[in-house]
């Protein structure tokens, strides 16, 4: 059987069983629309909000991203789960006694103002759009590599499926197409690592096999990596960060951006009970990790397999000859995503850091520069071709890099159709709609999303990759910090609150455009995004724009109460509010207001 | 009814030392023992690297999800003593 044959029973399979379960799961009211009829299984809850969570980039990048970077990458594996800790303790139970349908509801049901409800609906969807660009494209660029139609035409299939159940189903067709969704992924990324570790620790569990030993040469594993990358002038993978305030901020910024997205949080208001939220935020953990433990693993020996691929002999002896390139390299060519360019002319393929201090050393061996570009984004999907594992694993890892995609889309649609039919008419402009008015609206506003969501992957803006900077920025600095005063704190009010949140969403904002340009114009950048130039840049402890997040949720936390405290308290029915959602008793009658 | 006020109140203070408590060392495995603290533990050797390494990759993850469920546990003990439980 062909290989294209294989990759489409994987995914046609795949794709059957979503659809079955949207016809079984369909949506009948706005409660099952919304939040599944809120008695979705604490477990299950789990698993879903593990592929809700998990998009393209933890499937797809994040290990190429750690392979780069080695221990200085670290912040990605903390800073996307460290986040749950924070769901679990700071917001997720609270929310769920609070017991209604989106985020912006509590908003501005808390600060008693349709002004903070309508600041939290435009945050919301500034940052789910930008982040659904990335899935829709992320889904485009696995259909055209293992279905061999083009990525355009990929797009279009992928947003049939989600439109199909998402739109049928609402949240109760996302919950359970995500539950299947996260088996199908969660196999398709530990089968590869489990054979990769294997063949190079003889450990079958890749999370030991990381800290183990590299059978061919005796030494323990990354010990093994971070000489050979040394040898070819590259950082130590080991090697310590200098600037670690720049560190810490980016991973706090991860960690309250994650507690912060909305599509993550409205998973909460799915579950029965106050406590289920509580059990439910660690049951997503397990799940994410579960892949977040393979990760580093994959990432690690990703890189030494690829090191060995290209110098057979060893980092000090000859590279390989491009004409006896593996087939991978082959079928990777033709995406662009991998390039040789042969700039000494001696036919072989020479990988090392093009730097000054390994002049001299490259000098010696003849060497002219780096020559070859491989894209981080195919070390998970190329894995297991570079391991030579079985046709049926390549098929597989297909299917699970479309539903992680597809599993993050939905969910991301879910929470802008919501915000749209239930804060933005329901909530403003027609508050009088009825049940079947407003679920009508919210499968409208849902279309319109996903068509919008497949045009934009289409024809994605060239600042695709920054965006997703901006989605955790926006999250971290204006909804996270105005979700946890709401519940932490009952002086802050309506005006301390809206505040709050425009500080933090335009201080971040702009902290992040002038280094990556104006709305992300190219060009219009006011300093080159080097650290040099960032805040504090000169003391060699500068904020880069992706850490900022951090610190505008410090901004926001700062005025909120600044304003709070020179304004009138709020009224007495808010203060019960805020007593009513601290205490669990009763979340049972809350959702059926 | 003050009766109550002074039970929530005791139960929400009860929840906050938990919180804290729980997020000392959700901070202490992440930005301390992954990030900050790392040179300090460099002298103890996993795998080939050092132990800052190892809590920057897989032991403060480890340790979030031990923090969660201890967590969930506790507050499940707390809403039944205050009495603020869903039964």
């Amino acid at each position: 059987m062909s290989q294209f044959a294989i990759n489409l029973i994987f995914v046609g399979g795949s794709f059957a069983l979503y659809i079955a379960i949207a016809i079984w799961a369909r949506a009948g009211t706005t409660k099952e629309f919304y939040v599944a009829g809120g008695g979705v299984n604490p477990v299950m809850n789990g698993m879903a909000t593990a592929a809700d969570w998990m998009s393209a980039a933890s499937f797809i990048s994040m290990a190429g991203l750690i392979a780069a970077g080695g221990y200085a990458n670290s912040t990605f594996l903390m800073g996307w789960t460290g986040g749950y800790v924070l769901l679990a303790m700071l917001l997720a139970p609270y929310l769920r006694k609070f017991g209604k349908f989106t985020v912006p509801d509590f908003i501005g049901d808390r600060f008693y103002s349709t002004g903070a409800r309508l600041v939290a609906v435009a945050c919301l969807i500034i940052a789910s759009v930008t982040y659904v660009i990335g899935q829709m494209t992320g889904a485009g660029v696995a259909f055209s590599r293992f279905l061999e139609v083009s990525s355009d035409m990929g797009l279009i299939i992928a947003a049939v499926i989600v439109f199909l159940y998402a739109v049928m189903g609402g949240m109760k067709g996302i919950t359970y197409t995500q539950v299947a969704q996260y088996v199908v992924l969660i196999i398709a990324y530990t089968i590869p690592a489990v054979f990769i570790s294997l063949q190079l620790t003889g450990n079958f569990l890749p999370p030991l096999g990381l800290f183990g030993t590299h059978i061919e040469s005796g030494m323990p594993l990354l010990a093994k990596l971070d000489m050979v990358v040394r040898e070819l002038g590259f950082q130590d993978y080991t090697a310590d960060v200098d600037n670690k305030l720049n560190m810490v901020l980016f991973t706090l910024s991860l960690m309250i951006g994650t507690a912060g997205l909305p599509h993550v949080i409205i998973r909460f208001f799915t579950v029965p009970k106050v406590a289920d939220a509580r059990w439910s935020a660690g049951w997503a953990l397990v799940f994410i990790a579960l892949l977040y433990l393979t990760a580093p693993a994959v990432a690690s020996m990703a890189r030494l397999n690829l090191m060995n691929t290209i110098y057979p002999a060893g980092p000090t002896a000859d590279a390989i000859q491009y004409a006896e390139r593996p087939d991978w390299m082959k079928t990777w060519e033709t995406t662009g995503l991998i390039s040789f360019q042969d700039k000494n002319g001696d036919g072989r393929i020479q990988v090392y850091n093009d730097t000054p201090a390994f002049a001299e050393k490259a000098a010696e061996r003849g060497w002219n520069g780096n020559e070859l570009t491989v894209n981080n984004d195919i070390l998970v999907l190329a894995n297991p071709e570079i391991a030579n594992l079985p046709g049926w694993v390549i098929g597989l890892i297909a299917a699970g890099g479309l539903a992680a995609a597809l599993s993050t889309a939905a969910g991301l649609l879910l929470a802008i159709s919501s915000a749209i039919s239930h804060d933005l008419i329901k909530g403003s402009l027609k508050p009088d709609i009825s049940e079947k008015g407003e679920l009508r609206a919210a499968r409208i506003s849902m279309g319109v999303a996903i068509v919008i969501a497949t045009w934009l992957g289409m024809n994605p803006p060239g600042f695709a990759a920054q965006t997703v900077a901006l989605a955790f920025g926006i999250a971290a600095a204006s909804i996270f910090p105005a979700l946890m005063m709401g519940i932490f704190s009952k002086r802050v009010n309506n005006k301390g609150a809206i505040a709050g949140m425009l500080a933090g969403l335009i201080s971040t904002c702009v902290y992040i455009f002038l280094y990556l340009g104006w709305f992300f114009i190219p060009g219009t950048a006011t300093f080159a995004n080097i650290p040099a130039n960032w805040l504090f840049g000169g003391t060699g402890y500068g904020i880069s724009p992706l850490s900022f997040g951090a610190v505008g949720a410090m901004i926001n936390f700062a005025v909120a109460f600044a304003v709070s405290a020179m304004t009138e308290a709020p009224p007495q029915r808010i203060q019960d509010l805020v007593e009513s959602v601290r205490s669990p008793r009763g979340a049972g009658q809350a959702i059926d207001h | 009814m003050a009766n109550n006020n002074t039970n929530a109140a005791a139960y929400w203070s009860a929840n906050l030392r938990l919180i804290i408590v729980s997020l000392v060392i959700w901070a202490t495995v992440s930005y301390g023992f992954g990030i900050l603290l790392r040179p300090l533990l460099a002298g103890i050797s996993v795998g080939g690297t050092d132990l800052g390494f190892w809590f920057a990759q897989q032991g403060s993850i480890l340790t979030f999800i031990a923090l969660i469920f201890f967590y969930a546990w506790r507050m499940n003990q707390l809403d039944k003593e205050f009495g603020v439980d869903e039964e």
